[in-house]
């Protein structure tokens, strides 16, 4: 094999990469790349890879190879090329050798293994045989012994059948004894249970004559079982669970769950009804006073009436109700619960009702409040119950109607208090005067009236305010949240009572308007005052208070402050209007007696101031102090100091003097006209009994004014002799000395005064006045 | 429309008296009697010249004294009759008689004023009516629309009821009634009803209002504390048989019904002093006129309890075309009772006032000092009443 290859390649030394290459040009050989080869083939003369001088290519063509070489190398290089082939040459003959070695080697031991393995499968193949003889003489003794065992299984089988059957036609054969026994035992559960599972089978049977037998002794004895449970049921003793327990049964014993429900509910009414009627007890004769306070009893009602009726209610429901496989009845169950429920909730609250009614006293309510309040969560609860009730919003009317009822109370009370107090002024106006002392002081009693009116106001919104107070669970229900507030208290209690004040105050000036005035006239000018005060800061005050305390929520129409101001500042005006006029028609009476009932013509030279005059003069100095203690002094005019010393003639005033002129001059409307303008200079005119202002000096004027107009309008009425005139005289000058100080423009006295003595004058039949000093001496003297 | 001016005529005396001729319905003419105690006292016969707005006037002379009351004959122009003061030996009396004036004067003469003083005329006596046994004249009633012969006079306690016999020359006592009772009971003033045949007469004494048939001269209506105090005057509706008006020193007026006195129908409370006088007016009765003695006069319009509280119903033939129409039922809702005019023209009290017999929207008032002032009814409403 390692024949000499003709080729110019010398062989040469192997590279010391010769022992992959031969590899790689196998693989070459075999058509797989070889990079490396490939890079060696790039580098070889050839340069032509696959081409037909590359040496390692498939289409080698020793004669263009060597052509070429020939051509193109030198005779070094070709030296080179020789002893580089015959290198590679060589390298590939030994590289022949050794895979031609070793593939020898390989071929040998797989025909030694072959060989072996031949043996061995003959060997296994004889033990197979003998195993599957084996198996087959298995099976067939398997299958005898099967056989022949048949038999027996069948019978345990049945045997097995027969003993259970056994058992059970033993317990049922037993059945009406153990029931019985149980029975005795009173463990009615047991039985139920023991007849519960029988009786299918009972009914199944029932055409064979000895479980009939058993059939009817069993049900003769639940019979008797059912009967005692109704029984027990029936009677009144058993609690509330034993009760419970006694339905569950009887319903297992399919008694007719209507009539159950009846029952049930009939024997709960029985026993709330007792509870009912000892609550009604409580309540007392009609007319007569309850036995318990509120509080107690609600108490009572709630913890014994209402507790047991949730007692009731929470079994009923698990019974009926809420129980498993009961839906046919749970409908009817639950309307029932509620028809009984309401009737008896009815009851119930006409009690409650009538014992609220019967709280009528006007002080501290809290214990109602809480009544009230535990009344409303007991109700909470029960109607949590059973929500399909309306017992809740019943209950919550019931106290509803109740603060309403209580505000209206309240109000009744306010009104009477003050008329009470109204009372106490005017006994103590009247009772000292019979002693003979002096009048009690005005403004005390305006003070106490008004605190203790005040203070009343305040203890009544305490009172009120305990409806809305935190902890009080109906206080959060929308009605104590906004109309409670401000329709109840705000409008109901405070405004009404108020307008109720102003409204008294009117009657005042009304009822005893025409009758001269049976209200004494001290009375008037005080509530004058009271009205006043309230206009000016107690209406406020009171209101301000009110919304401070109850605040009011909802948009209600409410009457705004300004509007009661200024109806109680309408009642104060009225008041003090009406007050001026009684007293001026009390001094004006005096002064038309005194000059009605004389004979002016025929009367004496003065000597003295009348008495009535004095009387007058006295009457209207208490009237000022009356007056003062109440009210401020008022502004007056500027007046000069000596005004008391004025001295003014009978003919002071220039109109007069033209009249007494004897002008037969007939007037022409034109000359009238003129006259009155001139006039007209003089004075103004002057209301007599017009408003007056809240202040004394205009209080007094108003009197001043209404009697002396009187004076002038009998004088005129009069005819007078000359001591007549005289007198008047003295009298008007009196006054003059002692009036002006009370009005707030004297000037005013002093025209009516001249007004008086100049119609005088003329009304007098010989018109001689008297001498300015004698009538100054006569005043003076007294 | 603006209104006329008052007119004022001053007198030169004081005067409470004043009445309308109300025999005349034609001119308009007032008669006013004066009060003097020192010089004669006189009766102005005072003429409106509606046209010109001028007062002319003629005096007579009253020389028996002073006047208090005077009435004027339904019947007859020329006769009047006056309540008077007396004085006598320092006694004062108060008198009634019955006048006639001068011919000439009856309808009224338009001499100029200038010489009226020089030519003043006396009063011709008819007849005096005796009183000597009853006590002071308060005032003098005529029957209304009668024939001048029967007349009422009020004196004390005494309602006194005359026949004038021999053409007035002389007064004779036909029927009398006497107010019993405790203190001294005074009548103040009296009117006599247009209506039931003129059968019925109204009284008033203190504070009481009372009614009497003048055929039995008994009491038929009583109401006690009709004011507050005393009752100053009465009125009757001239329209209304059974409604009476009355006013008092309450400062009220108020309104009745007759037939129920427990509670007067209306009240009016406007003036702030006495009133003296109300009066109705003679065709539209829902003007009232009210005179004060703090010198106002009010006119007020009691449209809902006058006879015509829709106003003015016109028939349906006098509408002419739709457009009448429309306006007529716009007034006939029913109108407001309300105060139309406070008149201020006075300086003094108001004693009297009276609706001019012959002029439906005129009056005269008459104030103590002596000045009498003619007014008419606000044109605006004179025309919503009349259309």
């Amino acid at each position: 094999m390692s024949g000499p290859l003709p080729g110019p390649a010398e062989p040469g030394s192997e590279p010391p990469g010769g022992k992959r290459r031969p590899h790689g040009m196998l693989k070459l050989y075999y058509g797989l790349p070889d990079p490396a080869g490939e890079a060696q083939g790039g580098l070889a003369p050839g340069g032509d890879p696959g081409g037909p001088t590359d040496i390692n290519g498939a289409h080698f063509d020793p004669e263009v190879f060597l052509t070429k070489l020939r051509k193109e190398c030198s005779l070094t290089q070709l030296m080179d090329c020789e002893t580089d082939m015959v290198k590679q040459i060589r390298a590939l003959d030994s590289d022949m050798q050794t895979l031609v070695y070793e593939n020898y080697n390989k071929f040998i031991s797989a025909t030694d293994t072959i060989r072996k393995m031949k043996n061995d499968f003959k060997k296994m193949e004889d033990e197979m045989d003998c195993l599957a003889a084996n198996m087959a003489v298995i099976t067939e003794f398997s299958a005898r012994i099967s056989s022949t065992l048949q038999d027996q299984h069948e019978q345990i089988t049945k045997l097995s059948g027969v003993h259970m059957l056994l058992r059970k036609l033993q317990f049922l054969f037993e059945l009406p004894a153990r029931l019985t026994k149980c029975v005795e035992l009173e463990a009615y559960g047991q039985a139920v249970r023991y007849y519960s599972k029988a009786r299918s089978i009972l009914h199944q049977y029932q055409h064979m004559p000895s479980f009939q037998g058993i059939q009817d002794d069993c049900q003769k004895i639940m019979a008797n079982l059912a009967q005692k449970l109704r029984e027990k049921f029936r009677d009144g003793g058993s609690g509330a669970k034993d009760l419970a327990e006694c339905v569950e049964l009887l319903l297992q014993l399919d008694e007719p769950a209507e009539e159950l429900c009846d029952e049930f509910l009939s024997h709960a009414r029985c026993r709330l009804k007792a509870e009912l009627e000892a609550l009604e007890a409580e309540l007392g004769q009609p007319g007569g006073a309850p036995i318990t306070d509120i509080l107690e009893f609600i108490d009572r009602g709630c913890n014994i009436f209402v507790s047991n009726m949730c007692l009731v209610i929470a079994s009923y429901q698990e019974l009926f109700v809420s129980r498993e496989g009961m839906q046919g009845i749970t409908r009817m169950a639950q309307d029932k619960l509620v028809a009984f429920v309401n009737s008896l909730m009815e009851t119930y609250f006409s009690l409650v009702e009538r014992r609220i009614q019967l709280e009528k006293g006007v002080g501290d309510n809290s214990l109602l409040v809480r009544a009230l309040d535990r009344f409303h969560r007991r109700l909470q609860a029960l109607a949590k119950l059973l929500p399909a009730s309306n017992v809740a919003a019943e209950g919550t009317e019931i106290v509803v109607r109740a603060a309403k009822e209580r505000i209206h109370q309240y109000l009744l009370a306010l009104q009477s208090f003050y008329q009470d107090c109204l009372t106490d002024v005017r006994q103590s106006l009247a009772a000292p005067r019979l002693a003979g002392k002096e009048s009690p002081n005005l403004a005390e009693l305006l003070g106490t009236i008004s605190a203790s009116v005040l203070n009343q106001i305040k203890s009544v919104l305490t009172y009120v305010h305990l409806f809305t107070a935190k902890d009080i669970t109906f206080s959060n229900k929308p009605y104590f949240k906004g109309e409670f507030c401000s329709q109840g208290v705000r409008e109901g209690l405070i405004v009404g009572f108020i307008k109720a004040i102003c409204q008294m105050a009117r009657q005042f000036c009304e009822t005893t308007g025409d009758k001269g005035g049976s209200t004494p006239p001290a009375v008037l000018l005080l509530l004058s005052r009271l009205c006043l005060d309230y206009e000016t800061s107690t209406i406020s005050y009171i209101l301000t208070l009110t919304d401070e305390q109850f605040l009011v929520q909802d948009h209600y129409p409410i009457t705004p402050v300004t509007s009661l101001c200024a109806e109680a500042r309408e009642a104060a005006q009225r008041l003090l209007n009406h007050y001026v006029k009684v007293q001026g028609l009390i001094i004006s009476q005096m002064l038309r007696k005194s000059v009605e009932t004389r004979d002016w013509v025929n009367t004496i030279e003065p000597r003295n101031v009348r008495a009535v005059m004095k009387r007058v003069v006295e009457d209207t100095t208490s009237i000022d102090v009356q007056v003062g203690l109440l009210y401020e002094e008022g502004v007056r005019k500027a007046q000069s100091s000596d005004s008391s010393k004025r001295t003014f003639s009978v003919y002071s005033s220039s109109r007069q003097q033209s009249r007494y002129a004897p002008s037969y001059t007939p007037s022409a409307p034109l000359d009238t006209n003129l006259l009155s303008n001139i006039q007209k200079l003089f004075s103004e005119r002057i209301d007599i009994f017009s408003p007056v202002e809240f202040n004394k000096v205009s209080v007094l004027t108003g009197i001043i004014k209404i009697s002396l107009k009187t004076f002038l309008e009998c004088v005129r009425l009069r005819t007078f002799g000359r001591y007549g005139l005289q007198q008047i005289q003295v009298d008007c000058y009196y006054l003059q000395l002692y009036l002006w100080r009370f009005v707030c423009d004297e000037n005013l006295v002093h025209f009516l005064l001249d007004e008086i003595v100049g119609s005088t004058a003329h009304r007098c039949l010989d018109p001689v006045p008297m001498e300015q000093s004698v009538i100054e001496v006569i005043c003076e003297r007294g | 429309m603006e209104d006329d001016a008052p007119v004022i005529y001053g007198l030169e005396f004081q005067a409470r008296a004043l009445t309308p001729q109300i025999a005349e319905t034609d001119a308009i003419r007032f008669l006013v009697g004066t009060q003097s105690l020192k010089y004669d006292n006189q009766i102005h016969i005072i003429d409106f010249d509606d046209e010109n707005n001028i007062i002319n006037k003629n005096v007579l002379i009253h020389q028996a004294g002073e006047i208090w009351h005077i009435s004027a004959s339904p019947a007859d122009k020329g006769v009047l009759a006056t309540c008077y003061n007396k004085t006598s030996d320092s006694k004062v009396m108060t008198c009634a008689a019955v006048w006639r004036m001068p011919k000439e004067l009856e309808s009224g003469s338009h001499e100029s004023p200038d010489d009226s003083s020089s030519n003043t005329q006396t009063l011709e006596l008819l007849c005096h009516l005796d009183n000597t046994a009853h006590g002071n004249m308060a005032c003098v009633i005529w029957e209304p629309m009668g024939d001048g012969k029967k007349l009422i006079s009020l004196a004390d306690n005494h309602l006194l009821l005359w026949d004038l016999q021999e053409s007035s020359s002389n007064a004779v006592l036909s029927n009398s009634a006497a107010l019993e009772g405790k203190g001294q009971l005074k009548f103040t003033s009296g009117r006599w009803s247009p209506h039931h045949n003129c059968t019925q007469v109204a009284t008033a004494n203190d504070s009481a209002i009372r009614g009497w048939d003048t055929r039995s001269m008994r009491q038929i209506y009583y109401i006690e504390n009709a004011h507050g105090q005393l009752v100053r005057d009465l009125d009757f509706n001239p329209n209304k048989q059974y409604y009476l008006a009355s006013c008092g020193d309450d400062c009220k007026v108020k309104f009745w019904d007759t037939r129920n006195v427990t509670e007067p129908v209306k009240t009016l409370e406007e003036h702030s002093h006495w009133v003296w006088n109300v009066r109705y007016n003679h065709s539209h009765d829902q003007l009232v006129l009210s005179g004060s003695s703090d010198s106002r006069i009010i006119l007020s319009n009691m449209v809902s309890i006058s006879s015509e509280p829709f106003g003015h119903l016109v028939d349906d033939d006098e509408l002419s075309d739709q457009e009448d129409h429309h306006q007529e039922e716009k007034t006939k809702e029913p109108l407001q009772d309300s105060i139309i005019a406070t008149y201020e023209e006075h300086e003094d009290s108001v004693y009297a006032v009276e609706w001019s017999s012959a002029d439906p929207w005129l009056f005269a008032s008459l104030s103590y000092d002596g000045r009498l002032v003619i007014n008419r009814v606000p044109r605006a409403l004179k025309y919503h009443i009349l259309l």
